[in-house]
């Protein structure tokens, strides 16, 4: 491989970790604080990018409108799923579990019968088609966009979560619920914060995934989801440096063995999904080694 | 040496031979939609069986269904279609010489895909059944998606993403029900039988299990590779009922669908998830009916695609929320109930209302 095809991969591979890093993050927060696999994320991060595209299409709005618009309309959402299906099954684990699949399916299904199955170009800034190119190394500008606003969200994450009473909280929650509660931490107002979180950093890698593969229908979120998903358990599920770490190295993997072995292209699932095995069996705290909350019995 | 059976035994055996001989008449006397709607209602019922054994008996949440499906499905057609058939259709690379050209019948090719399904069950299972909770249910989707993602990719045995076609029709209602006939049968045995008794002490409190004496990972394993036998099987009377196999089926919303019956049957109840697997395949089908567009009077019915899953989805959230026992809970349906029933009065046996 020569160099500029490495450099090339390379770009491509930092483009798609910080993508499913950030998706990652969304899932990692929940998991840390209410120990909940959220498989509904996908369909948040669906949700935001189908009503993006819609508004734009159906009422002409400009996407700076529309996406903000969407993003509060699926924090609205993620609040009201957690009130409504997530906070009654909190003490039953399997039961929350299989709460989050069907509330999966219903979104996506609720919007296959509301606007078809059929996919739709999402609009983005033009500016984000662009392409520089340095020598023999092109460099997409949605790339340049994705990593500059990860980076600034992970800033603004990684301050929140050390520095402020809210972040505070959260990581007291996720320690132990209990004597959290007798120091004066109310955990339904934190969890419904990791919510709006987990939901915003789903709305804003929607935005950006779909820049990047600029097609949207029902079920656009269910493989960068799941992909997110593996990277937060590979990295730690549970702590949100593991997710950036975990989800970052996913992405890089998956460009890499395509660079490397393109025989092997139709194989790399399979690979992500033996090395999220492996993690579990031999080092289910992910890279980070998470320790998660002890369960009351 | 011979007991004389009780009541309740022969009252369940005759309506073995009943349902058998209903299967038989049926095959010829009823319309072929109809045996299509019984024939998957024989199928999900063995499907919900085996996760009720392993989830509901057992307690451990596993999601490896689908995949194991798809093990049963794919060797029981590759086993029953024709050297000939199968030239024509692997379009994407030649037949595999070694399946080009095997040809049985349904009988030996059922047991293997079984037997295959609990091999697989087995590796899966034996590690994956140490871990708890989150971690068992990541790894066995994990495991399930594996199993598709490699058929996908195996060209030369499986034909990859375009599937088996003409899977000869060597199954019948007969064969259908007297495979969850055994199935309900074998797996009711377990659980009444000192291992199932082990059993649902793992999942109520494994420590104590463990220290009173069950061996958990044996136990475990036990459950688990019947439970995949059992899938293996539904898997391969899935592909003679439909004729076909598509990857696409054994995506892990097959696994979701099986829980949906699960629970809205009960998950600790064999009978309430017969009962559940037929209300879930006819309202399947009416819902399909709705689905389609046609036309109504000279309306142009646009239909509404997605609506079937829709009404699952909220139907098993409704359920999950409100009704989590399901509809018959952890009770069977037995012979004392339906006499204690009609003869009120009458509470003989009632003690043994456990019995099937």
């Amino acid at each position: 491989m020569t160099t500029d095809l490495f450099l090339q991969f390379l770009v491509n591979g930092i483009a798609l970790g910080a993508l499913y890093a950030l998706i990652a993050i969304g899932y990692t927060i929940i998991y840390g604080v209410v120990q909940l696999i959220n498989a509904a994320h996908g369909e948040f991060f669906m949700v935001a990018a189908f009503l993006t595209m819609w508004g734009v299409l159906q009422y002409q709005l400009p996407w700076y409108v529309s996406f903000p618009i969407s993003m509060l309309i699926v924090v609205g959402l993620g609040l009201l799923v957690d009130r409504l299906a997530y906070r009654p099954l909190r003490e039953q684990k399997t039961s929350s579990f299989i709460g989050a699949v069907s509330v999966s399916f219903l979104l996506q299904n609720l919007f296959v019968v509301l606007f078809t199955s059929r996919a739709k170009p999402f609009p983005h800034p033009k500016i984000l088609d662009e392409v520089l190119t340095f020598g023999n190394v092109a460099l997409p500008v949605v790339n340049i966009f994705i990593l500059g606003v990860s980076v600034i969200l992970f800033l603004m994450l990684f301050f929140l979560v050390t520095y402020t009473d809210v972040g505070r909280a959260m990581r007291a929650i996720s320690k132990d619920m209990e004597v959290s509660q007798l120091m004066g931490v109310n955990p339904n107002k934190i969890i419904a914060f990791a919510f709006i979180l987990s939901t915003f950093f789903a709305s804003v890698g929607a935005f950006m995934y779909c820049s990047k593969f600029p097609y949207v229908d029902p079920f656009t979120g269910v493989i960068p989801g799941l992909k997110a998903f593996i990277g937060a358990v590979i990295g730690g599920i549970g702590s949100i440096p593991g997710a950036m770490v975990g989800g970052f190295l996913l992405g890089m993997f998956e460009i890499m063995i395509v660079a490397a072995f393109p025989e092997l292209t139709a194989f790399r699932d399979v690979f992500a999904y033996v090395v999220l095995i492996l993690f579990l069996l031999f080092r289910p705290g992910g890279i980070f080694n998470v320790r998660v909350r002890e369960e009351k019995v | 040496m011979f007991r004389r059976p009780s009541k309740t035994t022969v009252l369940t055996l005759a309506a073995m031979v009943v349902l058998l001989a209903f299967s038989v008449w049926a095959e010829h006397g009823l319309d072929p939609y109809i045996i299509r709607i019984l024939n998957m209602w024989c199928i999900y019922t063995i499907l919900v069986a085996s996760f009720n054994l392993i989830y509901g008996i057992t307690g451990q949440f596993s999601l490896a269904h689908a995949g194991l499906a798809a093990i049963g499905a794919y060797t029981v057609s590759l086993l029953t279609l024709s050297p000939e058939a199968k030239q024509l259709s692997f379009l994407l690379a030649p037949p595999s010489p070694l399946i080009a050209n095997v040809q049985w019948p349904l009988l030996p090719a059922l047991l293997l895909g079984g037997v295959l399904a609990a091999l697989i069950g087995f590796v899966i299972g034996a590690p994956a059944l140490r871990l708890h909770g989150d971690y068992l249910l990541i790894v066995t989707l994990g495991f399930s998606e594996i199993i598709r993602l490699i058929l996908v990719n195996l060209s030369s045995v499986t034909n990859g993403a375009m599937g088996l076609k003409g899977v000869p029709y060597l199954s019948s209602l007969t064969w259908t029900i007297g495979a969850a006939i055994v199935a309900l049968t074998v797996i009711r045995r377990l659980i009444t039988s000192s291992y199932g008794r082990a059993l649902m002490c793992i999942r109520e409190d494994e420590i104590a299990a463990e220290a009173l004496g069950v061996n958990l990972f044996r136990h475990k394993t036990i459950a688990f590779v019947f439970s995949s036998f059992f899938v293996g099987i539904a898997g391969g009377l899935y592909a003679e009922i439909l004729g076909t196999v598509d990857p696409n089926t054994f995506r892990p919303a097959l696994t979701y669908a099986v829980i949906t019956m699960a629970i809205l049957g009960g998950i600790r109840s064999l009978t309430g998830g017969a009962i559940a697997a037929g209300i879930y395949t006819v309202m399947s089908e009416l819902l399909r009916t709705v689905e389609a567009p046609q036309m109504i009077f000279g309306w142009d019915y646009p239909g509404l695609p997605g609506l079937r899953q829709l009404f699952f989805a909220t139907m098993l959230l409704l359920l999950i929320l409100f009704a989590r026992k399901g509809l018959m809970g952890s009770k069977e349906f037995s012979w004392d109930w339906l006499f204690s029933r009609s003869k009120s009065s009458d509470s003989k046996g009632s003690e043994r209302s456990h019995e099937q």
